[in-house]
């Protein structure tokens, strides 16, 4: 592996300065009586000032058990962080002491969780939920943070806010509650914001009203963004850079278009073909063809390449040996798989055979 | 909010008017004559038939409680056989005497048990939370009348700080009567703690685990913070339902205590009626202790209604 493909010695950014955040070998496992779910194995990635990054993978990934990890937010125990640092402008927030751990939290980098139903407190009206984090690291006054918390939710797209703020959870539908989750999330002008699932609760033109939202705030705000969805349409729409994880580790990663383009992990082009071809004509899209096989049993993950077992591209080595995340060759710069095989090639014969 | 108050109190006469029918009812099933047991060792027919007369026992069962309902509303819930005094009268004078033990012990029972469930769900697994499973074990486990005697023995006649008993009314003198119903209430308010901190942890822990409490953290709240204003109040319904159940055997007397600490309470009054087939008591004390019971229900109804955003808005 060369030291320049290696992840964990990023290229900086084009502007020259320090990655915002920077995952180094981040490991994360649940320990019951009997056994241990190794969740996150290894992840290692950075991400720049103002970028979006958009992470897929399949449920059970350990998609959200590692950004929740970063800020040691997984119940510990049964939870524990088995290694690696996190790097938030230059501290590692795995190590920070608890005091300075609850500034970033809220402060420099907001949350916005899946499922606005459970996620907001059902006995607390909407406008204090906003107004915390206004008070806790602005410092501002009641009355401040009342009128701050009016014009987030007019900033979201509540309408009404003056009135409804002092409405309680239930009184709003999913997608106006995301709204709320997103407004606290943006509430203190993160330099970060991680939406884990923000939209998958949601219908389709909801969802879509949701990111261009996002979108629009990022102009404004000029945050970075983790968005992390199941859906890589979603991710086509938002993000500058995808990665795609699967049983804890990063299988591929790249600018979106390179890595949609030019797949270079096996995994990632299952999860492209299950997409339906959003171009064709209504009728003549192409079936959804699901990747076959579930993924491996956490508690005992293989010793090579966790996908070989589903992957029918599968060489003898990847059943023995972890491929690491480097940039394979010929991918476009900053394009990084983790593969033995090499997938153009194997395709490219398939077709002409 | 009124309107759901009202509504709720509409639902209330209903309840009352068919608790006061099955009191009724059921009471006619207990064994015995009380005009016989009234009537003195020679049982002279004619003094029985007269009893019989004068309290209405030869009629029909519908007639006698048109009888004595109607007298209920009027405040004259009839006359103890026994202690030949009208039954209004005694529950009057000894329900205050149950309530203050009521309250007192319902007090002390949420101070021990409500702090001590909230520790143990946020030290989940650590020494606190062992600590307070034993201690909580330990009165679930030590039956009332026997702590009563431990503690009687260890105050009063070892330390000799408290009386070991004899109760003082407080118009007479507070001070007596703290003294003397400190102990009997932490006897009864000891074991109900111990249940209180059970539901405590037990919806702690659910509201501990819940989204929302993740979203505090993630806001940056420090822990107290995030139990104070996150957790509290959502896991205060299973305790409050609790409380209110708790409360109402509270008040219809805790008869092994109350005799242990010799206190003229409802306990000792239920269950001379009984003994003594004194109706009238009987009857009057179980409808009173049902009223209460309603009652509380209702107050339980309001308070849910204070904490759950939702009910108050439908
Ligand atoms: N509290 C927990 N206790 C035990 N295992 C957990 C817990 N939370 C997550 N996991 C496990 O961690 C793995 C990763 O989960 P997660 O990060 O939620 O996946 P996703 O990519 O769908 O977000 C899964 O195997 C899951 O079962
Ligand atoms: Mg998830």
């Amino acid at each position: 592996m060369s030291d320049l493909s290696s992840p964990s010695s990023p290229a900086p950014s084009p502007t020259g300065k320090p990655p915002l955040l920077e995952v180094r070998d981040l490991k994360v496992e649940f320990a019951d009586a009997d056994s241990v779910v190794h969740a996150v194995n290894g992840v290692s990635y950075t991400l720049n000032e103002g970028e979006t990054l958009g992470i897929v993978g399949e449920s059970g990934s350990g998609k959200s058990v590692h950004v929740l990890a970063m800020l040691r937010l997984i119940p510990m125990p049964p939870g524990r962080l088995a290694g690696g640092q996190v790097l938030f402008e230059g501290r590692d927030l795995l190590t920070l002491s608890d005091a300075e751990l609850r500034k970033v939290r809220g402060g420099s980098i907001g949350f916005v969780f899946q499922d606005p139903m459970s996620s907001l407190n059902p006995s607390m009206t909407v406008g204090r939920q906003i107004m915390e984090p206004l008070q806790l690291h602005l410092g501002m006054g009641a009355d401040a943070a009342r009128k701050r918390a009016v014009e987030l939710m007019d900033m979201v797209r509540l309408p009404d806010a003056a009135r409804r703020i002092d409405q309680f959870p239930h009184e709003f539908s999913g997608g106006q509650r995301q709204r709320i989750m997103i407004a606290m999330g943006l509430s203190c002008r993160p330099k970060l914001l991680i939406a884990d699932e923000a939209t998958t609760a949601l219908d389709v033109t909801v969802q879509a009203d949701v990111i261009e939202l996002v979108k629009e705030l990022k102009r404004e705000i000029g945050m970075a963004v983790i968005w992390i969805t199941h859906d890589l349409g979603v991710v086509a729409g938002i993000a500058d850079t995808v990665q795609v994880m699967y049983a804890g580790r990063v299988m591929e990663r790249g600018p979106v278009d390179d890595v949609f383009r030019d797949p270079r992990s096996a995994y990632t082009l299952g999860l492209l073909r299950s997409l339906p071809d959003l171009s064709a004509p209504i009728g003549q899209r192409r079936r959804l063809t699901q990747i076959d096989g579930a993924p491996p049993d956490m508690r005992a993950p293989p010793p090579g390449d966790p996908f070989a077992p589903r992957n029918r591209y599968a060489t003898p080595r990847c059943f023995t040996e972890q491929p690491p995340l480097v940039q394979p060759p010929g991918a476009a710069p900053g394009h990084l798989a983790a593969a033995w095989y090499d997938l153009p090639a194997l395709i490219a014969a398939e077709t002409t055979p | 909010m009124l309107r759901f108050f009202l509504k709720r109190l509409a639902t209330i006469i209903p309840t009352v008017i068919l608790a006061s029918m099955i009191i009724f009812a059921l009471q006619q099933l207990l064994p015995g004559d009380p005009a016989i047991a009234l009537s003195g060792e020679e049982k002279d027919p004619e003094v029985v038939a007269f009893i019989r007369e004068k309290y209405h026992l030869n009629d029909p069962l519908p007639v006698r409680y048109a009888y004595w309902i109607g007298g209920v509303l009027h405040g004259d819930m009839g006359e103890s056989i026994r202690l030949q005094q009208p039954v209004a009268q005694l529950i009057v004078a000894k329900f205050p005497v149950t309530l203050q033990l009521a309250v007192m012990a319902m007090a002390i029972a949420v101070l021990i048990g409500v702090p001590m469930g909230v520790l143990s769900a946020v030290y989940n697994g650590k020494a606190m939370d062992y600590t307070a499973n034993v201690i909580a074990l330990w009165g679930l486990s030590t039956p009332n009348f026997w702590l009563g005697i431990m503690l009687i023995l260890l105050f009063s006649v070892q330390l000799g700080w408290l009386p070991a008993s004899g109760y003082v009314p407080p118009t007479e003198n507070l001070w007596e009567n703290l003294r003397a119903m400190i102990l009997p209430a932490f006897v009864l308010g000891n074991s109900i703690a111990a249940v209180m901190m059970r539901h405590t942890r037990a919806a702690m822990l659910q509201v501990l685990s819940s989204d929302y409490v993740r979203t505090a953290r993630a806001k940056g709240l420090s822990p107290r913070a995030v139990i104070v204003r996150h957790c509290l109040r959502n896991a205060s319904v299973p305790v409050i339902t609790l409380g209110a159940l708790e409360f109402g055997a509270l008040l219809s007397g805790a008869l092994l205590t109350e005799q242990v600490f010799s206190i003229p309470g409802f306990g000792k009054l239920m269950v001379d009626a009984v003994f003594n087939r004194d109706y009238a008591v009987v009857q009057g004390v179980v409808l009173c202790t049902a009223t209460t019971y309603i009652l509380l229900n209702l107050i339980a109804d309001l308070a849910y209604f204070l904490v759950n955003p939702k009910l108050r808005r439908s």
